[in-house]
């Protein structure tokens, strides 16, 4: 019983409510309640993707490109298939080198013995999978990048009022430009700061992180900012009767009463982030899903918009998973802001 | 010398006069009790006391000097008890003294903080969140934050005035207890009347605001400890407790008169005060 209740404490905390109903029929719980929920949150979604796939097939045939006729579902779907089938021979090839290099060494290094093997790496085409996690790793990137600049100002921003009427007009000015206008500039300024003869990322990865950052950080500075100006007076009170430090108030008082805000801003920043992130890639030319879906579109096969819908499904559904996991986050560090009264 | 001493005090909030012309003499070791009604400026005045405000005339001292702003010889009970909601019990208590007891070593401070704790009766609390307490349960982790501060004066910004009537009877005996044990210098601000006269050796009341002043104080001769069941038929407790209800309602009155003629501010009143 304590451990189903643990299960269900856990499934509402990551945001799977969906569970919460079947976890409760297993105890024999009002039956006909779990019923309805399960109606509610599986059958309706259920109803709605059904509608949705039927509209879907119903104008995929009756609408015709210069590259064929748009994909319903199943050729969609075959694509992805396709392309997990492709990834697996791709590791096969890759395992297959590997050991035909370990063999040759062990014949290179009888023949020449104390000479050095040249060891060389694999050099096969990234696979679609290779794509999503690139795509990750520059989207995080760009957000620990963005955290890491909106979350101090954030705070300096709640904490003095003359900072923030110095800030405002200028965060409130950059805010709504689109990644696309700050792309070019961000890759010519690259191109000229960033020279390295043996650098560590690529310069397109650099490029697709920084435009990241600079679209994503709004939403986490103005949050920070909020939360921490909006901090409760009483609070503010006992850090004054108790003569806190300026550094234990911050550690204390300011940044765990700012949390929940901080973190619905890192949600709404990684979000934003990872939108950014697909129209970055596509015009730096950064391997990933957003290069991707260019190449595919550059293609211009048959397959071309089956292989681009599976993009779009794909960011989606991550797009959705990370939301998910930052929601989580968001859950654990709120406090009740009613307990206090 | 008085040891906390008000000196023509006026606080204002923009236009609004919110305390008018205010002396108060406490000594060391006493109890006063401030009533007065909701809206009177009882909490401005007990900002003031803990210096979170500063007058805008007139003068704060305490032990002779004067109050220029707060700080952890005049612990305070706020009346939304101010718990960190994301400390537990024994954390909130340990924010105060680790802060103001740096050089203790660390099994002092925290044997230090259990003994607060023991002495509102909260030790099994220890490790909860306050939300997960009761509001009279919140108030008492308050009271021993202050009192673990170890203060000169105790400020009790109306402590019971959110509480439930049993509850409040309760936390009023043992703010009675332990104020017998170590009789600090304790200021009260409340809207019951009774509550003052089971803790207080004086109390003084206050006019309604605009622009409030204290009224006559008045002396508590009861003995102690003050029971609240035999209080309740001691003749001397009901007279003393309509003269200061009736002197309360009285005020209320002559202020509801005199606040549609708006008449020129009167001069401030000077309260009789013995010291």
């Amino acid at each position: 019983m304590n451990l189903l209740n643990r299960l269900i404490a856990f499934c509402e905390a990551t945001g799977l409510t969906v569970l919460v109903p079947l976890i409760r029929l297993c105890r024999a719980e009002e039956p006909r309640t779990q019923f309805s929920a399960l109606g509610r949150l599986v059958g309706l979604p259920l109803v709605g993707g059904l509608v949705f796939l039927a509209l879907w097939s119903a104008a995929a045939a009756n609408i015709h490109t210069s590259i064929g006729s748009l994909p319903g579902p199943t050729q969609v779907w075959n694509q992805a298939v396709g392309l997990v089938r492709e990834h697996n021979a791709e590791r096969r090839r890759e395992k297959a080198f590997y050991a035909r290099q370990a063999e040759l060494r062990v014949r290179y290094e009888k023949a020449f013995p104390g000479r050095h093997w040249p060891a060389r790496k694999y050099s096969g085409a990234p696979t679609y999978f290779d794509e999503i996690l690139t795509s990750l790793e520059t989207v995080f990137a760009g957000f620990l990048l963005a955290s890491l600049i909106a979350v101090p100002i954030g705070v300096l921003c709640g904490l003095s009022k003359g900072f923030f009427n110095t800030v405002n007009p200028y965060v409130q000015l950059f805010r709504p430009v689109s990644p696309l206008a700050w792309l070019p500039i961000v890759m010519i300024l690259v191109s000229a700061l960033y020279t390295s003869k043996d650098p560590l990322f690529a310069k397109s990865f650099v490029s697709s992180a920084i435009t990241v950052a600079l679209c994503s950080l709004w939403p986490t500075l103005v949050n920070t900012a909020i939360g921490v100006g909006s901090i409760d007076p009483d609070h503010l009170n006992v850090a004054r009767v108790l003569r806190l430090s300026w550094w234990v108030r911050l550690r204390k008082i300011v940044l765990p009463s700012a949390l929940p805000y901080i973190f619905t801003g890192l949600r709404l920043s990684l979000s934003v982030g990872w939108m950014v992130l697909i129209a970055a890639e596509m015009l730096a030319q950064n391997p990933g899903l957003g290069k991707f879906v260019w190449d595919m579109f550059q293609n211009g096969s048959s397959q071309t918009l089956a292989l681009i819908m599976v993009a779009v499904f794909t960011i989606g559904i991550i797009g959705f998973i990370l939301d998910r996991l930052m929601l989580t986050l968001q859950q654990l560090v709120s406090y009740d802001r009613s307990a206090n009264r | 010398m008085a040891f906390l001493e008000l000196n023509g005090v006026s606080k204002n909030f923009g236009h609004a006069s919110v305390l008018r012309g205010l002396d108060l003499h406490i000594e060391r070791g006493e109890f006063v009790a401030i009533v007065g009604f909701s809206g009177s400026g009882k909490t401005t005045l007990i900002n003031l006391l803990a210096g979170l405000l500063l007058p805008d005339a007139g003068t704060v001292r305490l032990d002779g000097r004067v109050v220029a702003g707060p700080g952890p010889d005049r612990g305070v009970v706020f009346q939304n008890y101010s718990l960190l909601p994301w400390l537990t019990v024994a954390e909130n208590i340990a924010l105060a003294v680790d802060s103001l007891f740096p050089s203790w070593t660390a099994a002092r401070r925290s044997e230090h903080v259990d003994r607060h704790l023991a002495m509102v009766n909260l030790s099994a609390a220890r490790d909860k969140l306050p939300r997960q307490l009761s509001g009279g349960m919140r108030q008492r982790v308050s009271v021993a934050r202050a009192l673990a501060m170890d203060p000169q004066v105790l400020l009790l910004d109306e402590p019971l005035s959110a509480l439930d009537a049993l509850t409040r009877g309760s936390l009023q005996s043992e703010i009675a207890r332990i104020w017998a044990a170590d009789r600090k210098t304790v200021v009260l601000i409340t809207n019951d009347v009774d509550e003052g006269l089971l803790l207080a050796d004086r109390i003084i009341p206050m006019t309604p605001g605009p622009g409030a002043t204290l009224g006559p104080e008045i002396r508590v001769p009861l003995s102690r400890p003050r029971d609240r069941k035999e209080l309740n038929h001691d003749a001397e407790f009901k007279r003393l407790r309509a003269s200061i209800t009736s002197w309360l309602l009285d005020a209320a009155a002559r202020r509801k008169s005199a606040a549609p003629t708006r008449l020129p501010a009167p001069p401030a009143l000077i309260p009789i005060t013995l010291s």
